[in-house]
């Protein structure tokens, strides 16, 4: 386990895959929820993961960072596959970033506390030096002066770009995003719109369900879509919405487009 | 990349389910996950058969006296002997059937509660506090309509316990309405007044309060007025619970949206009108599980009236296990008291709960 | 509420009748004189009921001599001292038995409770049989069960059960070795003294330490190892100034050591026993206040259980603990007046129980008893608001 120092970006090894899951199921108890899940992202790539509700989504991106474990086919994460292994699913978690929906900000805790929690006690960093880098983050989604205050008093759109600042903090080399904007008033969902597609323009490795199509439209590489907890299809943004393939997809893509 | 075809649901691998995958899950998931199982079965194994063998396999059950206990077992035979007085005390024999009869009277109004489809609820539940009482205390005190009178002293055992605390949830009710209201009134002299005496009697232990009603309640009272020992346990328990239930009762108040409140000023109605038709009805819904919790307390705690000198359920076992027939028939008599109190304050914490669950599921919709 | 027709009153000033001031403020003067009156009867009456009695009224009695012996004091009592005295030994033993209970309460309290949580089937279950035992059956027969049917019927002391024939229960009580410091041993005192502000100083050097270079310390096992260490290091230098008095059975009971009174120990461990079910019912109901979300999100930031329990969890779990433990210890330290019901002689029963019966001033007795337990009651709770102001989580 080699500690990176957390400021300094190490170039991502580009011959390993970022993410790669081969034939993976997943069941809560007899219900089975991922069915036969075979995705590949490249260092840098850019996926936006779409589908209708109850589809799997949010379960599939749980599973590659292990807050969800899956029961066969395998998992690897910058080449390091995903066991029971407390040692690796430690590595992993370092490497991969993740924002949730209901922003999971730590209440108790001050904004500048939230995004020095983790350099402090994982990475093991001076406060002093664990302060600036949290505020160098909070700055480029720009709320600084928001730092001292607790996540209670900030607007939703604020509170979710204190948790990307959070996540950055570690400097992870892959972001998960579990639609990021989904609880969020619409004149918020632009200013966490514009954090995201600032991060994807700077190469981060990024998986995002979300249900913003202009996003995935702006940004993606690869649009994937899941449904009856399989993946369905995965396309190019372009001929993803242009030229859906699967009648799933058209009626997804019809639904969602049409208002 | 058209080759999606449905995959129809698989089983999951085979020791992730089933018994094999809940004792993997649940008891050996890991190292120290399986000391915690051994741990807990040699706790069991500790507990469970020694407690087996005294209540059941080495237990007596059949005989009369004390010469019937030969196993190294409980003595239930004891329990046995003298059931009719942990039952009613020394409530005259020939009259049980009264007692029965108010016992049966209280199931038959309380029981249709429980069931939502049962049409008259309201009825029975305003029954069961207004008219019901005077039936149960012109059967019980008797002294009319040619029933026999018994003096209060003569009442014992589960019935009085029942008796006490019904009486104290009953009564403390309304007093607990207007003090939760006075407690939240815009007069600061009744809002005052309302908190001091709550948080006086919540201050204060309730064996105190038994004291103060046995040995002071005289001194308040001019000449010649007085109260037997019962009436002034019952007015201290009184007293003691409506300070708690107006607590109850005051966090179901709070509950209730301020456009509850609101709504009913804009159509015209006057403070008792919009407290009595539109803000009390919601706010008793919401507190039907913290009065039960309270029930519960109350429940438990009249067993403090052992110690001004009343026989309740426990006052009556203690008598008879000091009593010098029976030896050594202590752990039996408390076994069974405790038997007791844990079934009625087992299946009404469970009931409470269920109300809880049922009632925050409501308000979601 | 039926009104009278008001069509004669000033659009500008309605009737005094129908004038919300008004009649707020004679609603509240008829309230304030009907209590008063109500007071002003009973007053009347118990001074006259008094009178009758021969009874004087006034606290001038608390300095008569007493003439009665107490079973256990923490201060110097005998029958010669005063009525006020009596009061002061029953509170101190109120006082000590409500701390131990309070101590054992919390520590079984919150095992429990986690294990209440536990991933493990067997222990979970176990914990949960324990929560639905013991909160439902009452207190006081609780303490009679482990007084009359478990401490009574212990053998004697000549047959009493004992450990290393250093520890001996019987139906007597526990006696215990008792710790007898002789000259010398204040060396040890100052090492403790010295230890606990060395503690601190190394916390705080810890916490300075991680905070500019980020380096971690292991401060509790210090700690501990300066807490233990230090004082025995004391111990050995000064020659070793402590020895022991082990109890010895002499005639029907035994000299010297501790005894703890079987009186305290039924009612310690029925309190104890009691209130840790409740207190674990109400911390894994904290803990479970505690959304999953956030420990997930402790988690994809990398942090372990340990770290994500200590960092995250627990400290949003005590807020929602902290309230209802602190109305617990009330609850706990009022029950404790229930030890009239087997003699342990606490501040009901000597002074509300044998104080009241002998000098029959029934006033005085019981408002002083009830004064201290309001006293105790409302300072703890005065304590609570403001620590759940200060705890508040800060919101919009």
């Amino acid at each position: 386990m080699s500690e990176t120092q957390a400021n300094v970006q190490s170039a991502p090894d580009v011959s390993t895959l970022a993410v790669e899951i081969k034939d993976m199921h997943k069941w809560y108890g007899e219900f089975h929820v991922l069915k036969d899940i075979n995705l590949e992202v490249k260092q840098g790539e850019r996926i936006v993961i779409c589908g209708p509700s109850g589809s799997g989504k949010s379960t599939l991106i749980r599973c590659i960072n292990r807050l969800e474990e899956h029961q066969q086919g395998q998992i690897m994460v910058q080449g390091i596959e995903l066991t029971d292994d407390l040692k690796k699913i430690d590595e992993i978690r370092r490497e991969v970033g993740m924002c949730f929906q209901h922003f999971n900000l730590f209440p108790h805790l001050t904004v500048l506390e939230n995004c020095t929690l983790a350099l402090i006690w994982v990475r093991k960093m001076p406060k002093v030096q664990a302060e600036e880098i949290a505020m160098n983050y909070l700055e480029r989604v720009k709320i600084p002066d928001q730092a001292k205050k607790f996540p209670g008093q900030l607007s939703g759109g604020q509170q979710q770009r204190v948790a990307i600042a959070r996540s950055l903090c570690m400097s992870p080399k892959i972001m998960l995003f579990d639609e990021p904007t989904s609880a969020l008033d619409p004149e918020m969902i632009k200013e966490v719109l514009d954090v995201m597609v600032e991060l994807a323009h700077e190469g981060m490795t990024m998986l995002c369900v979300t249900h913003e199509m202009g996003f995935a439209k702006m940004v993606a590489d690869r649009v994937i879509f899941m449904d009856v907890r399989q993946i369905v299809e995965e396309n190019e943004p372009n001929e993803f919405f242009n030229n859906p393939q699967h009648d799933r997809t058209k009626l997804f893509l019809s639904q969602i487009l049409d208002h | 990349m058209t080759n999606f075809r449905e995959i129809a649901d698989m089983p999951p691998p085979a020791n992730t389910v089933g018994v094999v995958g809940w004792v993997r899950k649940n008891l050996i998931s890991t190292p120290m996950n399986a000391l915690f199982t051994f741990i807990g079965l040699y706790l069991v194994y500790l507990l469970l058969p020694p407690l087996l063998d005294w209540t059941v396999f080495s237990a007596n059950f059949a005989g009369e006296d004390q010469t019937a206990c030969t196993g190294t077992g409980a003595c239930w035979v004891f329990i046995k002997a003298r059931i009719t007085l942990f039952m009613y005390g020394f409530y005259p024999s020939e009259e049980y059937w009264r007692m029965n009869l108010v016992f049966a009277l209280l199931a038959a109004t309380f029981l249709p509660q429980f069931f939502d489809a049962f049409p008259y609820k309201k009825v029975f539940g305003i029954f069961s506090v207004t008219g019901f009482p005077i039936i149960a205390y012109i059967l019980i005190s008797g002294g009319m309509l040619g029933l026999e009178h018994v003096e209060t002293d003569r009442w014992g055992g589960l019935s009085l316990t029942l008796i006490l605390s019904f009486v104290g949830i009953v009564a403390a009710l309304p007093i607990g309405v207007v003090l939760a209201l006075g407690r939240r009134s815009s007069m600061p002299v009744i809002r005052t007044m309302c908190i001091v005496f709550i948080e006086l009697w919540r201050g204060v232990p309730l064996i105190s309060v038994l004291f103060m009603a046995s040995v002071m309640l005289p001194l308040f009272l001019p000449e010649g007025v007085t109260f037997n020992k019962l009436a002034r346990a019952m007015i201290g328990i009184v007293m003691f619970q409506s300070a708690y239930m107006a607590e109850v009762i005051r966090g179901g108040l709070q509950a209730i949206p301020k456009g509850q409140y609101e709504a009913a000023s804009a159509l015209g109605l006057s403070y008792w009108k919009s407290m009595s038709f539109i803000v009390l009805p919601q706010a008793m819904k919401l507190v039907i599980p913290g009065i039960v919790n309270t029930f519960i307390a109350l429940f438990k705690d009249t067993t403090l009236v052992l110690i001004i000198g009343l026989f309740d359920i426990l006052g009556s076992v203690q008598s008879a296990i000091v009593d010098p027939v029976w030896r050594g028939v202590s752990t039996e008599g408390y076994v069974f008291a405790a038997m007791c109190f844990w079934v009625f304050c087992f299946s009404m914490s469970r009931y409470s709960m269920a109300l809880e669950r049922k009632l925050h599921t409501g308000h979601k919709r | 509420m039926a009104e009278p027709g008001n069509t004669s009153a000033t659009p500008s000033k309605p009737a005094p009748w129908n004038d919300p001031a008004v009649r707020s403020v004679v609603f509240q003067v008829v309230a304030v004189a009907a209590v008063a009156y109500f007071f002003y009867v009973i007053f009347d009456n118990t001074f006259t009921n008094m009178e009758k009695r021969g009874i004087t009224t006034g606290f001038a009695f608390l300095d008569n001599p007493s003439g009665f012996g107490i079973l256990m004091s923490l201060v110097e009592y005998d029958e010669s001292h005063t009525y006020g005295r009596t009061f002061l030994v029953g509170l101190l033993n109120t006082v000590l038995v409500s701390f131990l209970g309070i101590i054992v309460a919390t520590a079984l309290g919150f095992t429990i409770g986690v294990a209440r949580l536990s991933s493990n089937w067997i222990i979970s279950k176990l914990a949960a049989v324990y929560i639905e035992v013991l909160r439902n059956i009452p207190l006081l027969l609780q303490i009679f069960f482990w007084y009359f049917a478990v401490l009574q019927v212990l053998p004697g002391p000549r047959n009493s059960f004992s450990w290393n024939e250093a520890v001996f229960l019987s139906n007597r009580g526990l006696f215990t070795p008792a710790p007898v410091f002789e000259s010398g041993s204040s060396l040890i005192f100052g090492a403790l003294v010295v230890a606990v502000v060395t503690v601190i100083a190394v916390a705080n050097w810890a916490r300075k330490r991680q905070e500019t270079t980020g380096q971690q310390f292991h401060t509790v096992y210090v700690s501990i190892g300066i807490l233990l260490g230090l004082p025995f290091l004391a111990f050995l230098v000064s020659g070793m100034p402590v020895s022991i008095d082990y109890p010895a059975l002499k005639g029907f009971n035994f000299r010297g050591g501790i005894r703890i009174i079987p009186e305290l120990m039924a009612l310690l461990w029925a309190l104890s026993f009691y209130t840790a079910a409740f207190i674990a019912e109400i911390v894994r109901a904290g803990i479970l206040a505690v959304e999953h979300g956030q420990s997930e999100a402790a988690h994809a930031l990398g942090l372990r259980p340990a770290p994500t329990l200590k960092l995250v969890v627990i400290p949003q779990a005590l807020r929602v603990i902290i309230p209802p433990l602190t109305s617990q210890y009330l609850n706990l330290a009022k029950n404790s007046s229930l030890a009239t019901a087997i003699g342990y002689p606490d501040l009901v029963a000597v002074f509300m129980g044998t104080t009241l019966n002998q000098t029959g001033q029934a006033v005085e007795i019981v408002a002083m008893t009830m004064a201290v337990y309001l006293t105790i009651s409302l300072s703890i709770s005065t304590l609570m608001n403001w620590y759940n102001k200060r705890k508040a989580l800060v919101e919009r």
